[in-house]
């Protein structure tokens, strides 16, 4: 189903620690560098060995947008991946294993003998051999990222890993089984490869990120992995606290002097965080949290996706304070709306969210090259010698935006307070000051909720369904427009890169259009439809809702949608 | 400006008459004008609790955050910009309580910060509780049997993990508590100061009379840099005898000294999207 010969799905299960991730990452890099366009996804148990994983990528000649759920190629690195994916094999595909895993007899099976072509522990290469060759790759741009993988090791073990490779191509080579592999690409354009995580280190970076704290935990450590990698020459600090309490509470101070600051978390570490949010909100600083939701309540599934924390990131922190929640939609997304955080959170000088989800955090795709903008980038600061003393913090402004100076950067005392303060940062309890105040902070909020993303409209402005969905949602909701549109089907999508504040006029421009409106949410309970009605009275029609700990897919909302339109 | 008042302010503060953080204060503005600092120069930070709002009464920069929160932000505004001369104060509650996990770490990393605590005992601000420092069996309206614990031990903590600098001062002693703060704050490296006090409202135990009939000073032969004579006087039963001064002192480099990134100078302030942001981006290049 929905799928066109230019397209080839590729499935590797097996245990943690047989090198599943390491072959599929080769094997993604192999197809994103003879030209391809690439989208691969992970499963994987919260486990350092055993279990099952899986690790699957779809290439084309455009860019996929969502994973497949049918597949032309499956390898199977363990005993489990046959009864569990086996099924899943697109009529024509092939099953490829260890010929004590693989039925050499059946048809579109390759029964592999891996024994003989090298120690068991490159096996995985030899594995990623056959799958080379199979898949119509040639052996030396596979062979040039293996050497690029294991150059740091070297000696030894990057002649084994070359060797085991080589033997796998030359044994596929000599089998009668055909090769399922796509039409040759097109001339190569420049792109990138990278994760949804990836791209919020970057798109940080890039925007003059500064500081970074963090306490790690699934699945968004690699963001800040990622920060690291790059911190020294980029000038950015970075530190692994003892607590994400700790975490937010240094990022605050550290923006308050001046250093623009990110943490990353997930839901159970972000519920830590909240105190420090509303410190934010009230101290006026600057700061983007990345959260990367995982499924809940408590420890949840570590491991897995969910879009289940919408709620907890809109309303976390005691007490009422503007904040905007950024939700992109794609990897290269994750880029620009990390760099819309940090522009908004620095000029309203407000906690901002990049909120995702293990699915994206871990998706790796190709994308077009970011753009390598310089220049000067926050805090936006006033100029010192033009600020009246005593410096006034918080001086009441139309906008509720007031202008900023760092401390130890000039005279002027810069002095922030987490209690209700005058405009000079001092307690003050008085009823009449605390409505100035508020209503102050409040101001600018009303100022972003002028400057908000606009949602993707997908499918054309002519239908009489309308799905709704928020971040990583979009790719298999637009996958599903397609398929229904070519079914015949008046069906459209609009995705939301941006849910607060709420894009309230598209929402409305679009949604009177509909006969129907049906959102697709990640979670039970459809937190973006509570928040839509809530906000603007815009009913929903229906809902398709996932929470088994699995990315919503084409499949998965095509058959919710039976029945509904 | 040729006095600490001059120089740091005089405020109209919310404390009891008779507390002692007006003597803490008063050694604290001593202290920062003997150390040649100026207010421009300098950075507290506080959590919550009576002896929080210390900043509110000191004309320099301030960031008054979250209860048991007063490090974090020291650290993070330290590695923002290490020129600046960073203090975190608050009391028992907020610092030895509800953010012990914050001191320990801060402890392992050695910035150069220092962290004056307030210890008075009790809980002042929710209106008299037993603190982490209170003794065990101190009666108050919500431990009526008296505190069930054992007393937290913050001099014996510090020193057990060589922290940099360990001192002991008291309210009541305000020329030698200057003077301890004036070091803590020049040296390098994390210095923790506990500073005794009573607390005239709510804490009717360890008072004025008590500690005065307690504390006395290190001898001017006592040597600081013995850890083993360190853990001797912070294990004193402070019910017999209690010692003033610097406690324990050890020179390690700083935390901020192990970022090469701070090597430039202050990372705040910087915040240029510089040329290497190409070369960033190219090693994702495919």
């Amino acid at each position: 189903m929905l799928k066109s010969n230019k397209i080839i799905d590729i499935l590797i299960g097996g245990e943690a620690g047989q090198g599943l991730a390491t072959v599929g990452s080769l094997l993604a890099r192999s197809l994103a560098s003879r030209g391809y366009e690439i989208l691969a996804t992970q499963t994987y148990l919260s486990r350092i060995r055993g279990g099952h994983n899986t690790y699957q990528i779809r290439a084309g000649l455009s860019s996929p947008r969502s994973p497949g759920e049918d597949f032309d190629l499956i390898l199977a690195l363990d005993r489990e991946t046959i009864p569990l994916h086996g099924h899943r094999l697109e009529s024509g595909g092939l099953v490829i294993g260890d010929q004590e895993i693989v039925d050499a007899s059946l048809a579109g099976t390759m029964a592999v003998p891996f024994r003989e072509m090298g120690p068991s522990r490159t096996m995985n290469v030899s594995a990623l051999g056959v799958l080379t060759h199979v898949a119509g790759l040639p052996l030396d741009v596979v062979e040039s990222e293996v050497r690029w993988a294991f150059s740091k090791a070297g000696g030894k073990i990057l002649d084994d890993n070359v060797a085991a490779l080589r033997a796998g191509y030359g044994w596929a080579e000599k089998q009668d089984k055909g090769r399922r592999g796509l039409p040759p690409p097109g001339r190569k354009k420049k792109r990138m490869l990278m994760t949804g995580n990836d791209a919020i280190a970057l798109g940080a970076l890039a925007s003059g990120l500064k500081f970074c704290a963090y306490y790690p935990m699934t699945p968004a450590t690699s963001i800040v992995l990622a920060v690291t990698r790059f911190s020294e020459a980029m000038g950015c600090v970075v530190e692994q606290a003892e607590d994400e309490i700790s975490a937010v509470n240094m990022a605050v101070g550290a923006s308050f002097a001046g250093a623009p600051s990110l943490v990353a978390t997930s839901g159970g570490g972000f519920a830590l965080m909240t105190e420090g949010v509303s410190l934010a909100g009230m101290t006026e600083t600057p700061i983007v949290i990345a959260v990367a939701q995982r499924p809940g309540p408590a420890t949840g599934l570590p491991t897995r996706t969910e879009q289940a924390d919408l709620n907890l990131v809109l309303y976390a922190g005691h007490g009422e304070f503007p904040r905007a929640v950024l939700t992109p939609t794609s990897v290269e997304e994750c880029f620009l709306a990390t760099k819309r955080a940090f522009y908004l959170s620095e000029k309203y000088q407000t906690p901002v969210f990049v909120l995702t989800d293990q699915h994206l955090a871990d998706s790796l795709a190709t994308i077009p090259p970011l753009p390598a903008e310089t220049g000067d980038a926050g805090p936006a600061t006033a100029d010192p010698a033009e600020v009246q003393a005593p410096y006034r913090r918080y001086a009441l402004t139309q906008d509720g935006i007031s202008p900023r100076l760092l401390p130890g950067f000039s005279h002027h005392l810069v002095r922030a307070d987490s209690d209700e303060h005058n405009e000079e940062g001092v307690i003050e309890e008085d009823p009449a000051n605390r409505i100035l105040m508020h209503e102050k902070r409040l101001r600018k909020g009303a100022g972003m909720e002028q400057e908000v993303m606009e949602p993707h409209l997908h499918g054309g402005e002519g239908f009489q369904t309308l799905l709704v969905c928020w971040g990583s949602s979009r790719g298999a909701v637009e996958d599903c427009i397609d398929h229904l549109r070519s079914e015949g089907i008046m069906a459209s999508s609009l995705s939301l890169p941006q849910v607060w504040p709420l894009p309230k006029s598209a929402l409305a421009k679009w949604t009177q259009k509909a006969e129907k409106v049906i959102f697709v949410e990640g979670n039970a309970t459809g937190q973006l439809a509570r928040l839509v009605r809530a906000e603007t009275g815009i009913e929903s029609h229906g809902m398709i809702t996932r929470y088994d700990g699995l990315a919503l897919t084409t499949g998965y909302i095509v058959n919710a949608l039976k029945g509904m339109i | 400006m040729s006095d600490p008042e001059t120089r740091f302010g005089k405020y109209e503060t919310a404390w009891c008459p008779g507390c002692g953080d007006f003597m803490v204060l008063k050694a604290l503005k001593k202290a920062l004008f003997e150390a040649d600092l100026h207010p421009h120069q300098i950075l507290l930070t506080s959590g919550i609790g009576q002896a929080a709002k210390m900043p509110q009464y000191l004309h320099c920069n301030m960031f008054n955050g979250l209860h048991g929160r007063s490090i974090p932000p020291a650290i993070g505004a330290k590695l923002a910009n290490p020129e600046l001369i960073v203090i975190a104060v608050s009391g028992d509650g907020c610092i030895y309580g509800e953010g012990g996990n914050h001191l320990m770490a801060a402890i392992r990393r050695n910035p150069d910060i220092t962290v004056l605590v307030c210890n008075n005992m009790v809980y002042g601000l929710t209106k008299g509780q037993a603190s982490p420092t209170s003794f065990q069996g101190f009666k108050t309206k919500a431990q009526p049997r008296g505190a069930p614990w054992q007393a937290f031990n913050p001099i014996a903590f510090a020193v057990s993990m060589e922290c940099s600098f360990v001192a002991r001062g008291y309210a009541g002693e305000v020329d030698h508590l200057a003077a301890l703060i004036k070091e803590a704050v020049s040296h390098r490296g994390l210095a923790l100061v506990d500073i005794l006090q009573p607390c005239v409202t709510f804490n009717h135990v360890n008072t004025y009379r008590w500690f005065k009939e307690r504390c006395y000073l290190l001898p001017s032969g006592y040597d600081p840099s013995s850890w083993e004579e360190a853990m001797n006087i912070a294990r004193e039963d402070m019910e017999e005898r209690i010692a003033l001064g610097v406690i324990f002192k050890k020179e390690m480099p700083t935390f901020e000294e192990r970022f090469p990134q701070l090597a430039q100078g202050p990372v705040a302030g910087r915040a240029r999207v510089g040329p290497e942001i190409a070369s960033v981006l190219s090693e994702f290049e495919i």
